[in-house]
């Protein structure tokens, strides 16, 4: 089980937390005016990537707070985590553990 | 002393104690330390199983945790019944009842070894083959016969009566294996002031010191191995290490997350009552000290599996450990130095050594010399063709091959064969924990290379196998690991600081110095045409010649052939075999071993029990139980509960001997005529509070919040931005900044997950808090024609229709509790819900219910509540829904806020397909005989008899007989469907289709008098 570094409450242990999606999609300000096609790319397409991904957690059995996080998709562990409105860092060259 | 094969001396047993014991009914005796495997050989005991496919004769090839063959069941007594264990590894205790495995109808004579007859009919994957056709006599023949013969063992069928422990650790080194690798590296990690915990899998600490006779014990530091062993578990006892005997770390997990089974009881003759049987540790170490060690290899030759033939190694630990002399005459075949040191203690045993085979073309001189000088035959450059012997080898066939011809072959005759074909490092948690492997040339098997984890390999189990380097290098790695693990300001368990991972190559000390050094991985050579079956898997039953005729049939693939030939598949999960079946492929192949690859490693190390898994997880404890402030009284009143979600509601509350039927026939009749008591406690509520409040509900539900005057009520809908019902519930403004939001009984918890979501990612903005109060609040839903009337006694705040129309809320107090009182009908009666804080929820359903038994107040229950609903036309979300239903399509779409620019979905709702008019829609539909109710997921097809496969035009979502109409209704979502009433459509039942007419969804009072009364 991973341990995950909750950016509010330090390490916990993975349960704690739920996995939120990909981060930084915003929701669309003025939805009206995208077409079907826009609309649809930002319900349902996600990247798909083979390495660092950044995604939203959510420390939910603890501060209930939602952070980001950089994960190694090949390995499953965090190579960072962040608060929302922080920029992603960028991914070490060699991942961590 | 009644084995008659026990040594007068030595090994670690005590010949004082003696335990009786009985293997498949027949008394035996043994001694205290003995396992059942070493008491049965004391006795003379070889055949201790039959094989999986063959039902060939087996004994003990191994003396460890890899034993293949000597699967047995131990029963304690009806329940307490455990198949699969390794015999090696069943501790003696007095009373032990052990029964073999997979015969019938005895061990000696199994009718199931007519397999091995048929066996040039059943190689690799005939199941595959062999049962094609004819197609029909798959589910009566074929199948149940294969059902019958597959499996091992019988499984218990009475519930597990023990009790099973969870335990949570930390620490700063854990260190997997006690053999001398291990408690070096303890003593070193506790030496320098690191909290420690050891475990090992063997009752007893030692590892391979256990097994090492007098001959070996040259010691360590001067001392003998035994005195080093019980001086260094001395020290760590001193310096508070947590040991952990008996104790399997069976999965490496990330993060340095150790999962470890701790047996408890098994090993004793009378456990303590509530005595738990095992406990599993999750340990979270810092950092980790593999000390494994290695597994010895056998040899892959015709006939190799028969009783009596067995690893080298194995037999030291019979003769040294347990004090039983496994044969009188032995024949040594060996590819590894290690098993000249078995063929030497075993002379000095007495037991005469008719043989050293040695397959390498050269023994090593210091090696040769000894045999010589002991008077030992030595043989180089030797193969086995074949053994003889049915329940116990008798003979075995050795030769020298030259380009596939035979030369000087003999038979010689023997009670026992060891054979060793070097060490295979045990890296399976270290491959867990997706630590990378390397090929070494020189000790023909795989090494540690790169951790992934913060974990570091000693010993043997890295190939350092020589007793005082492995020590030194236990006691390095301890110290190490020690070292980072209370490194200044490292403070989490896995900081991400860089670390250095390399396990550390092995250090290229002369590999002839390596007591594991030589060995063979493969089969041995014959000559061509060779007949006899040379196991490489023997819990499986695989063979060269299925490895073969995997290849020639074009399998490449190490995970391929593994899966078509089932070879590693088995319990033991290939711990002797998949290195020898690596070797074989590879030159089947023609590719190096490293090119064919390794299969992976998969957690548990040993089969590990459910219970174990399970805990205390079991029975009431399996999942946590919600029950209502009013349950005691709805237990006291007859209620039959449902369980909805981890909630207990009551369903209905019969009388007398009132089925469900009758029952919830009287209930609404209550309702419709007088008035019903219905505890709806369980619906979600949300405290929506905050400057930005009404903000927030506007952008998140589909209605206009804004026009919602304080005191006032309004169905809210909640969709997901994909633009699907997501959940719905009454919400009342109970101040200008505050909503009183309520969701479905099982919706809570994901709505409440929806707010925070938008509330904290997209909408951080805003200034609101968001409360769960599902369990602050007992609500009392009193509905029907005389609710009022009911209430009107009790509460302090005007209930009249005008002061209290439909929709509105106030607060107040009811028998002096405060409340908030909700006018709302979820029947289409006159209805309200009393909301009471809590701990004042049974009191004041006592005092509502007291208070309407003079005008008929009726309990009813969740069911009643379901037909009341339906008959109104009014959904439950999920049963009505699916997650593809919008809220036009669900006849809500006047909640809609037309005006709003945006809320959740809003956008999607615009999508052509959202509006396209021959969407699935609410309807009603009445059936054509008013008594038929129809099932609820029942197709409805737009012809009868229709043609299979064809396309429904909808299926019905809720179902039930309605005794206010006296008829059937149903709920159903049909394909353009509001624009189809009259229509007739017909339901495919078991009976014949079943013609039903296309209605409005409202049944009952449609103009909603009642509901405004």
């Amino acid at each position: 089980m991973l341990l995950i570094q909750c950016p509010y409450c330090g390490e916990r242990p993975e349960v704690e937390f739920v996995y939120g999606g990909q981060a930084h999609i915003a929701r669309p300000q003025q939805s009206s005016e995208l077409s079907d096609q826009q609309w649809t790319d930002f319900l349902y397409r996600r990247d798909n990537t083979r390495g660092a991904h950044a995604e939203r957690w959510r420390h939910t059995h603890g501060c209930g707070r939602f952070f980001n996080a950089l994960r190694d998709t090949t390995t499953d562990h965090f190579l960072a985590t962040y608060r929302l409105g922080e920029t992603a860092p960028r991914a070490p060259a060699e991942p961590p553990g | 002393m009644t084995e008659a094969l026990r040594s007068s001396a030595g090994g670690r047993i005590d010949r004082a104690r003696v335990l009786h014991f009985s293997f498949d009914g027949r008394a035996y005796t043994g001694v205290a330390g003995d396992t059942l495997a070493s008491a049965l050989l004391a006795n003379g005991v070889h055949l201790l199983g039959r094989s999986f496919k063959y039902h060939r004769p087996r004994g003990l090839l191994a003396a460890g945790v890899e034993e293949p063959s000597a699967l047995v069941a131990v029963r304690r007594d009806a329940a307490r019944y455990t198949p699969n264990l390794r015999a090696t590894q069943v501790e003696l205790y007095e009373g032990l009842e052990a029964h073999s495995q997979n015969r019938w109808p005895s061990l000696a004579l199994d009718f199931g070894a007519v397999n091995d007859l048929l066996s040039p009919f059943i190689p690799a994957g005939f199941y595959y083959k062999t049962f094609m056709w004819p197609r029909r006599a798959w589910r009566s023949l074929y199948e149940p016969r294969i059902r019958a013969a597959a499996g091992l063992g019988r499984a218990p069928i009475l519930p597990d009566p023990d009790r099973y422990a969870g335990r949570y650790a930390h620490c700063d080194v854990l260190i997997v294996g006690a053999g001398p690798a291990g408690l070096a590296a303890a003593a070193a990690a506790a030496a320098a002031g690191a909290r420690v915990m050891v475990c090992d899998e063997q009752n007893e600490f030692g590892g391979s010191l256990l097994s090492d006779g007098a001959r070996t014990a040259s010691g360590i530091d001067g001392r003998t191995g035994a005195r080093w062993l019980s001086d260094t578990l001395a020290e760590l006892a001193a310096r508070q290490v947590t040991l952990l005997p008996r104790t399997t770390a069976f999965g490496y997990f990330p993060h340095n997350l150790v999962a470890l089974n701790e047996r408890l009881t098994d090993h004793l003759a009378a456990p303590a009552a509530l005595q738990p049987r095992e406990r599993q540790w999750q340990v979270r170490a810092r950092e980790v000290v593999l000390a494994t060690g290695a597994i010895e290899r056998p040899l892959v030759f015709p006939g190799n599996d028969r009783p009596g033939i067995m690893l080298a190694g194995a037999a030291r630990t019979w003769l040294n450990r347990y004090g039983v002399l496994p044969g009188t005459r032995v024949v040594v075949v060996t590819a590894s130095d290690g098993a000249y040191e078995a063929a030497l203690e075993l002379q000095q045993a007495g037991v005469a050594v008719a043989m050293l085979a040695e397959v390498r073309a050269t023994a090593p001189a210091r090696l040769a010399d000894l045999a010589r000088s002991a008077g030992i035959p030595l043989l180089t450059g030797a193969t086995v063709l074949g053994t003889s012997g049915r329940r116990r080898v008798k003979a075995i066939r050795l030769a020298r091959i030259r380009q596939g011809e035979i030369s000087e072959a003999q038979t010689l005759r023997c009670d026992l064969v060891l054979m060793s074909g070097g060490y295979t490092p045990s890296v399976h948690l270290f491959s867990q924990s997706r630590g990378t492997l390397a090929w070494d040339d020189a000790l023909q098997t795989f090494l540690p290379a790169v951790a992934a984890e913060r974990a570091r390999c000693a010993g043997a189990c890295r190939g350092v196998f020589e007793l005082a380097d492995a020590r030194a290098d236990g006691a390095a790695a301890g110290a190490a690991a020690a070292h980072e693990a209370t490194a200044p300001g490292r403070d989490g368990v896995y900081p991400a600081a860089a670390v250095d991972r390399s396990s550390g190559a092995r250090t290229a000390a002369g590999a002839s110095d390596n007591a594991g050094a030589g060995g063979f991985a493969g089969a041995l050579p014959q000559p061509r045409h060779a007949r006899g079956k040379a196991f490489v898997d023997w819990q499986n039953d695989v063979t060269t010649r299925d490895l073969s005729l995997a290849t020639r049939e074009g399998f490449v693939s190490i995970e391929h052939i593994k899966r078509y030939t089932t070879t590693g598949m088995a319990t033991d999960q290939g711990k002797t075999s998949s290195l020898n079946a690596l070797g074989i492929v590879s030159r089947a192949l023609g590719k190096p071993i490293p090119e064919v690859g390794l299969t992976t490693f998969r957690m548990p190390y040993v089969p590990v029990t459910f219970g174990s898994f399970a805990g205390v997880a079991r029975g009431e404890l399996f999942d946590p139980v919600r029950c209502t402030p009013m349950h005691a009284w709805a237990i006291a009143n007859g209620a039959v509960f449902e369980d909805v979600g981890l909630w207990k509601r009551a369903r209905h509350f019969p009388r007398g001997a009132e089925d469900l039927h009758a029952a919830v026939n009287r209930e609404c009749l209550a309702v419709r005529n007088a008035c019903g008591i219905f505890d709806a406690s369980t619906l979600g509520k949300i405290e929506v509070v905050g400057k930005d409040a009404v903000t927030f509900m506007n952008r998140l539900y589909v209605n206009a919040w804004s026009s919602l005057a304080v005191g006032r009520c309004r169905y809210g809908v909640l969709l997901r931005d994909d633009g699907f019902v997501y959940d719905d519930g009454v919400v009342a403004r109970v101040a200008e900044d505050r909503f009183h939001v309520t969701t479905t009984t099982g919706g809570a918890p994901r709505v409440l997950a929806l707010m925070e979501d938008y509330l904290q990612t997209e909408w951080p903005d805003l200034s609101l808090w968001l409360t769960s109060t599902t369990e602050q609040w007992a609500v009392i839903a009193v509905q029907g024609p005389k609710a009022r009337q009911v209430l009107e006694s009790l509460v302090d705040v005007d209930m009249s229709a005008q002061a209290m129309p439909h929709m509105s809320v106030v607060a107040g107090s009811i028998c002096g509790v405060p409340m908030r009182l909700f006018r709302v009908s979820f029947s289409g009666e006159l209805g309200f819900e009393v909301n009471v804080p809590s701990d004042f929820g049974a009191a004041t359903w006592e005092a509502v219910f007291e208070a309407g038994r003079p005008h008929g107040m009726t309990p009813y229950g969740t069911e009643t509540m379901h037909v009341l609903r339906a008959e109104k036309g009014y959904i439950i979300v999920g049963q009505d829904t699916d997650g593809t239903v919008t809220p036009d399509d669900a006849g809500l779409g006047w909640a809609i806020g037309k005006n709003k620019p945006d809320f959740l979905g809003k956008r999607s709702l615009q999508r052509p397909a959202m509006t396209s008019p021959d969407r699935r829609q609410l309807v009603g539909l009445l059936t054509v005989d008013p008594r038929v109710v129809l099932d609820e997921g029942a197709q409805l097809m737009a012809q009868p008899g229709a043609p299979v496969p064809t396309r429904p035009e909808g299926f019905v979502t809720s179902s039930y007989h309605s005794a206010t109409l006296g008829r059937s209704i149903a709920l159903a979502l049909v394909a353009g469907g509001r624009a189809r009433s009259g229509q007739t459509l017909y339901a495919p039942m078991p009976a014949g289709d079943v013609p039903v007419q296309v209605t409005s969804p409202v049944f009952y009072d449609p103009k909603g008098e009642r509901l405004n009364a």
